[in-house]
């Protein structure tokens, strides 16, 4: 007997043929989007990016030269403080979630408010810390605006922790509890450097988001066209710089905020593969 | 012996060697003379649910006892007592007595930690910590104290030894132990339990995971721990008790059905159950 085509099994050949083109073509439209932002951002970027971008302050409009210094060193600290904000409670508040709050209501309420605030617009956290931190004090600074950032951290690290504790298998922590361990030292030895790859991983991603973040810092670290002398004043940074930068009618502002640009998308991109390159190496073990 | 006050001594005061105790292997006898626990109506409830009904049986000192069963019997459940893993989850809750040493380990005022530097357990799935072989084997003495570090080298190649790991790994101490496979493993596992020369030693299916020649070496182990220390393990395997133990418990829905020594249960079972199981009409 020979298998012959019906009508029937033509038609469906027709529909598979039919739906592999259009995702293919889905997929391609997705990666020439992304190739295209990336190629423009790299080129337009490039163009704008040599020695005095890393090192001098920014010029008046007009005038030649000058650089991003500040707002790169800038962008830098406040992330760094951030994170130094945001680690140790969303570390915290992970293990709260994994090891003691899985039944409660406590801890399903803050899983509940977590995973709302990963998609809070930034935009609010802004205005938020605006209205606690900045009209109280009568002044922009960096301090209010590192919270801003910490806050959009938190339920990251938060939930990151949470999963990556829980994929510890149940019978590490008996075995290390079995052999005489109290709890803490069960979490300090033997869990927390099970779970510490996949932990890094989440805080280098929450690193790597809130360093593009534009929104939370233009109510509150604002900008400055100087070095930064405390925190307590507003500090310069990339992103509000590139937002500034851009919208300026200076056809040399406009580049700058070209390589503004390509120094942030660079700076996430490889955070994003230290990050992925981490989870990689705890895979074997 | 006043035995909760053993849990206080600092590492060093605990002896690498044990005296042997005398080998009691009489076939036939059904009563077990030096009793290192006696289970006196063990009752466990899972959140309300009754999963162990009035167990009853004495374990041997120094010797192997085998719990076997069907899936589900609650032998699991039954073993978790004797180091009161149970604590761990809310809503288990153990009833009745479980004496060791004529102290009741699950009443209250028995320090879980104390009980489990006395009692160590072997899980069905090896359970290497994420550190070096040596720190894997050091982290229960470290628990105990800091000691000398000669000391605590000697101990941790004693117990490597002890677990016939030694030879294997004795050139790569500093390596992760997260990478041996999975028969040494278990037997890493086993080294970082004897280490702390525990007075007993439970073995939750310590073989389940291993294939044939990796269950075999742990056989040998366990089958040279008699006198050194009390075991009981959990099995599926009956090959494995009638192999390793010399006493034998038969489980069954949460009830002991029958226990005795090894020979005469697998050879004369006195319950139907019991026959039917261990001929493998059911289970």
């Amino acid at each position: 007997m020979t298998m012959r085509d019906t009508p029937d099994t033509r038609h469906r050949r027709a529909v598979n043929r039919a739906v592999l083109v259009v995702s293919s073509l889905a997929a391609l439209f997705g990666l020439v989007m992304l190739i295209w932002i990336l190629s423009d951002v790299a080129i337009k970027g490039m163009a704008a990016i040599n020695w005095d971008f890393f090192t001098q302050l920014p010029a008046p409009p007009g005038e030649a030269g000058g650089g991003l210094a500040n707002a790169i060193l800038g962008t830098v600290l406040l992330t760094l403080l951030a994170a130094l904000i945001a680690v140790p409670f969303g570390v915290m508040a992970g293990t709260y979630l994994s090891e003691f709050g899985k039944d409660t209501r406590l801890g399903a309420t803050t899983r509940y408010v977590a995973d709302i605030l990963v998609s809070a617009p930034s935009i609010v956290v802004g205005v938020f810390v605006y209205l606690v931190l900045v009209r109280p004090f009568g002044n922009f600074s960096g301090l209010s605006g590192s919270v801003a950032l910490a806050i959009i951290m938190i339920p990251v690290v938060t939930r990151t922790t949470e999963e990556m504790l829980r994929l510890v298998p149940k019978e590490v922590r008996e075995a290390a509890l079995a052999l005489g361990a109290p709890y803490w030292r069960m979490m300090f030895g033997v869990i927390y450097r099970a779970a510490a790859a996949g932990m890094m991983t989440g805080i280098m991603l929450a690193v790597a988001r809130v360093s593009g973040e534009t929104a939370p810092l233009l109510f509150t670290a604002l900008n400055s066209p100087y070095w930064m002398e405390s925190l307590n004043e507003p500090v310069a940074n990339l992103t509000v710089t590139l937002f500034n930068y851009a919208m300026s009618p200076y056809d040399d502002w406009q580049a700058m905020a070209w390589g503004a640009a390509f120094v942030i998308t660079a700076a996430i991109l490889a955070l994003t593969v230290i990050s992925r390159l981490l989870l990689m190496k705890r895979k074997p073990s | 012996m006043t035995p909760m006050h053993r849990a206080n001594l600092s590492p060093a005061d605990i002896p690498l060697e044990k005296p042997p105790l005398e080998p009691t292997k009489a076939p036939g006898r059904r009563k077990v003379k030096d009793a290192k626990i006696s289970v006196r109506g063990l009752n466990f409830f899972y959140d309300g649910k009754q999963a162990l009904f009035d167990n009853t049986l004495d374990i041997a000192g120094g010797e192997v006892t085998a719990f076997i069963g069907p899936s589900g019997c609650g032998k699991s459940t039954h073993i978790r007592c004797y180091n009161r893993m149970y604590d761990l989850y809310k809503g288990q809750r153990a009833e009745g007595e479980l004496l060791m040493d004529g102290v009741n380990i699950i009443g209250a005022g028995v320090s879980s930690l104390d009980l489990r530097h006395r009692v160590g357990m072997i899980f069905q799935k090896p359970t290497p910590f994420p550190m070096t072989v040596f720190d894997n084997v050091a982290y229960g003495l470290r628990l105990r104290g800091r000691m000398p570090k000669s000391e605590l080298e000697g101990r941790v190649e004693e117990a490597l030894k002890g677990a016939a790991l030694w030879d294997e790994v004795k050139d790569s101490l500093h390596h992760q132990g997260t990478n041996l496979s999975g028969g040494q493993q278990q037997r890493l596992c086993i080294a970082r339990a004897v280490a702390v020369e525990p007075e007993v030693i439970l073995m939750d299916e310590p073989c389940s995971a291993l294939d044939p020649i990796a269950t075999g070496k742990i056989e040998e182990l366990i089958d040279g721990f008699r006198g050194r220390f009390t075991i009981i393990i959990v099995t599926h395997n009956m090959q494995q008790a009638a192999r390793v133990s010399d006493y034998t418990a038969f489980f069954y829905m949460g009830k002991l059905v029958e226990f005795g020594d090894t020979e005469t249960l697998f050879t004369m079972p006195r319950n139907q159950q019991t026959e039917d199981y261990i001929t493998g009409r059911f289970g």
